[in-house]
């Protein structure tokens, strides 16, 4: 993966940065001893390592404020930093950059259940946003599976999903408001305990942005009632193609379901390996979750039930209690762990019309014998949203490089049907040299405007979403 | 101006010499732009509808009324529920789906399924300087690049002009129910909807009309309505008598604004923390009022050319002139986002060509 040279300009003058950041952060907010700036190197995207110059981490908008007003005026790159959980290199750093954490900023600032909203500061995992409401029956609704560690402030910049999000919509339809600072230092306020802020929507275009429009240290978000329950149940096909016929049956039969999970035989035999959760052997599985009082899940249990039927199932497997529900998520819940138990893999993220869901999976089996990797599949069924995890043995020379190249055609093929590069996840960096295949030039120019508009240095997170060639004269400048 | 395809509107913006005035079916613009009339109704038909995927894509000019009988054959709808505001603003015409965008135009259901902005995931339009640009796509989960489909709607045209747009779509439900209290005063009913919308049991409209009354619905398979409804009806029991009422036959009023429409004055729209509406009503001193979303919208009807907005002062959120004459129809923007809109505007259009100083306060 290529990255900028770093600016040699800013390499030489790390002590006098070091010097000025102290000046406006207390002792212990800046890192810049070359052994423990090593601890922010890289993401969850491991392939790719950088320490950086320095790392701030920060307490306040205020300290957040001060720190990008110094690195503006001496010309530092920043890279903003949640939990550091993104899958796509989000917030790796480059040598001659100030990695900005917000882990310390974790406080609740308001919560408010008449009003149905809850602010915080942007440092707060996912989870313990539900975990503020949820003793009094509320919870904060887009569920990444890294939500136990992922902190909001990436959520927002990478517009993150989940497994209920065919319900309740990905972070950007849960976001009423942010506390954004510039790059010079601005500090600004878009949107707030109310709908639809007025004006221009630059709440939809930073939510999403990658952390290259602006530092957002405090969010406001909906909270929503938690439903009365929820049950899931588990269906079993012979083929990919008869599953993706269900799953468009029970959308077009006015069930609005939670979730649609879907699994391939890959994935289930390796979970089965590793978590033993009791699934059938078979082509491909579902699993359907539903909300509700018990008989409002009956009743919609029962319609999906006589959908899945006349799709001859191999097995339809309902939840008689807690303990059976659990089951059924169990193996779903571990496919990622059970994946990297085999094999090293690398998880993609393309979004395809539910539509071409068995052309596409037939497609991933053929590319995949043809280069000798194996994929399994496990995707969010009822959006279209795909995680094909190819395996492969990063010990082994040249596997990466194979896998890598798998990995683009597959992202190529989701584009190529009517779909996108990453549904949940981000470009970071690595889509970032697949940008070309889902936009002309006219389109990226477009969303390079953007920034230049917040960012005009580009110098927060310059690296990443866009490929260098296209952003070479803007970081130049 | 009526251009039939892209390409040809592209080539009229390209070759435009002065500003122009973007407009679709004319059915719900508000504010002043000055200009020839850009008439974009030419940029009409269904593109692709798959029931299957709950997705349609259409260019911008095509009727709402066309979108919305072809959906109803298939047992589907826009969710966020598309106000029709002609009755209001006293236009004819045909709403055309690239104006809903524009226009964010979002009805009651916005508290549950958001807004027009939420159902959107793919826009095409042509930029002030000409340019073709396309953003999002026909999938529901897209984060690659940045959002410009958020930034597009709502944005009224001053950005750019839409070709196509994207949407998904929900089943239109079973079954429907209105729950009514009667009686409540505007303290009395933004809490019963909080309590109501802060409830298990999916509200998805909450409205009051005062003098009329308070409007609760409830969407969704039979079975389910009939217990939702009566679980409500023992949840809001602290608030007085609910009656229950079959059916949703009520909610095209609130949507539509129906009680000002045939009285004169001023229409505003205001965004606002639910909890704080009455209070902002209070201080307004407005001739009528209609509260949607919980509260968190209130209509309000004032006397023309009332400085609406001298009389409330500084309140969280926004407020909207969509009928009456005069500047000032948007509300001014703090100085650092100022900055930002006009940095936005300077980029996509340049010349400052497309429903020009629509938007500024």
């Amino acid at each position: 993966m290529e990255m900028p040279l770093p600016d040699s300009m800013v390499l030489g003058a790390k002590a006098r940065i070091v010097a000025g950041l102290r000046q406006i952060l207390p002792a212990d907010a800046v890192i810049w001893d070359e052994a423990e700036t090593r601890a922010y190197e890289c993401d969850a995207l491991t392939a790719y390592r950088c320490p950086p110059l320095v790392v701030v981490l920060p307490r306040s908008t205020e300290e957040v404020a001060a720190v990008l007003r110094l690195c503006h005026a001496e010309g530092v790159p920043v890279v903003p930093r949640g939990s550091g959980t993104s899958l796509a290199g989000g917030a790796l750093p480059t040598a001659d950059c100030v990695v900005l954490g917000v882990a310390r900023m974790t406080a609740v600032l308001d919560c408010d259940y008449d009003n149905r909203f809850i602010r915080v500061q942007t440092g707060r995992t996912n989870l313990s946003v539900t975990g503020a409401v949820e003793a009094d029956g509320f919870f904060y609704a887009p569920d990444p599976s890294s939500q136990l560690a992922c902190a909001i402030a990436g959520n927002i910049a990478m517009n993150s999903g989940g497994a209920h999000c065919l319900k309740y919509g990905v972070t950007t339809n849960n976001l009423l408001g942010v506390t954004l600072v510039q790059m010079d230092g601005t500090v600004v306020e878009i949107g707030g305990p109310y709908l639809d802020a007025g004006g221009l929507d630059l709440l939809g275009v930073i939510c999403g942005s990658e952390g290259q429009l602006g530092v957002v240290t405090e969010a406001t978000l909906r909270i929503l009632p938690k439903p009365e329950g929820a049950r899931p149940v588990l269906v079993g096909f012979n083929s990919n193609e008869v599953a993706g016929e269900c799953v468009s049956d029970i959308i077009k039969a006015g069930v609005l379901p939670v979730a649609i999970e879907f699994m391939d035989r890959p994935c289930i035999e390796a979970t089965e390996a590793f978590a033993k959760a009791g699934y059938p052997m078979c082509e491909a599985l579902l699993i359907v979750e539903v909300e509700g009082s018990p008989a409002e899940i009956d009743e919609q249990l029962a319609l999906i039930k006589a959908i899945a039927l006349r799709h001859d199932p191999v097995e339809f497997r309902e939840a008689a209690d807690e303990d059976q529900a659990k089951r059924i998520w169990l193996g779903r819940k571990s496919a990622f762990g059970a994946m990297g138990q085999i094999n090293d893999y690398m998880c993609l993220d393309g979004t395809i019309p539910v539509s071409s869901l068995p052309y596409v999976l037939r497609r991933i089996g053929e590319m995949s014998r043809a280069i000798g990797l194996d994929v399994a599949n496990v995707f969010h069924a009822g959006d279209g949203n795909m995680h094909p995890l190819i395996l492969f043995d990063a010990n082994k020379p040249g596997d990466l490089e194979r896998c890598e190249a798998l990995g683009a055609d597959i992202l190529r093929l989701c584009v190529e049907v009517g779909g996108c590069l990453t549904g949940e996840h981000g470009v970071g960096i690595e889509k970032r040299d697949l940008m070309g295949v889902q936009f002309a030039p006219e389109d990226l120019e477009a969303q390079l405007k953007v920034k230049d508009v917040f960012d005009p240095k580009w110098l927060l997170n310059p690296a990443k979403v866009f490929p260098l060639s296209v952003t070479a004269s803007r970081r130049a400048a | 101006m009526r251009p039939a395809t892209e390409a040809e509107l592209a080539e009229i913006i390209a070759a435009a010499t002065g500003p122009m005035v973007v407009r679709g079916g004319g059915t719900r613009g508000i504010g002043e732009a000055p200009g020839a009339v850009l008439d974009c109704s030419g940029l009409s038909g269904v593109a692709l509808y798959e029931p299957g995927a709950l997705t349609l894509v259409a260019r911008a000019g095509t009727r709402l009324s066309e979108v919305e009988a072809l959906l109803a054959a298939q047992g589907q709808r826009l969710a966020f529920e598309v106000p029709d505001l002609r009755g209001l603003l006293g236009r004819q015409g045909e709403s055309t789906l690239g104006g809903v965008v524009a226009a964010n135009a979002s009805g009651p259901r916005r508290v549950q399924v958001g807004a027009c902005r939420d159902s959107l995931i793919g826009v095409r339009f042509v930029d002030g300087a000409g340019t073709v640009i396309k953003n999002g796509g026909r999938v529901m989960k897209n984060v690659t690049g940045y959002d410009l489909v958020k930034l597009m709607a709502g944005s009224w045209g001053t950005l750019g002009v839409l070709s196509e747009v994207s949407f998904k779509l929900l089943p239109v439900p079973e079954a429907g129910a209105t729950l009514i209290l009667h009686g409540l005063s505007d303290q009395q009913a933004v809490a019963a909807m909080a309590a109501a919308l802060g409830s298990p049991f999916e509200v998805n409209g909450a409205a009051h009309w005062p003098g009329e009354g308070t409007f609760l619905r409830i969407e969704g398979f039979s079975a389910s309505v009939a217990y939702r409804a009566e679980r409500l009806r023992a949840h809001l029991a602290r608030f007085g008598a609910v009656e229950v009422e079959p059916g949703t036959a009520r909610w095209p009023a609130i949507r539509d604004v129906a009680p000002f429409q045939d009285r004169a004055g001023d229409v505003w729209r205001l965004s606002v923390k639910p909890s704080e509406a009455p209070e902002i009503v209070a201080r307004m001193e407005a001739e009528a009022v209609l509260y949607d979303w919980g509260g968190g919208l209130i209509w309000a009807l004032c006397a023309e050319g009332c400085d609406l907005r001298g009389r409330l002062g500084p309140f969280q959120g926004h407020a909207t002139r969509v009928r009456g004459a005069g500047p000032g129809a948007f509300q001014p923007e703090a100085p650092a986002v100022a900055a930002l809109t006009r940095g936005l505007r300077a980029k996509f259009d340049p010349r400052g060509i497309l429903n020009t100083g629509l938007m500024d306060a």
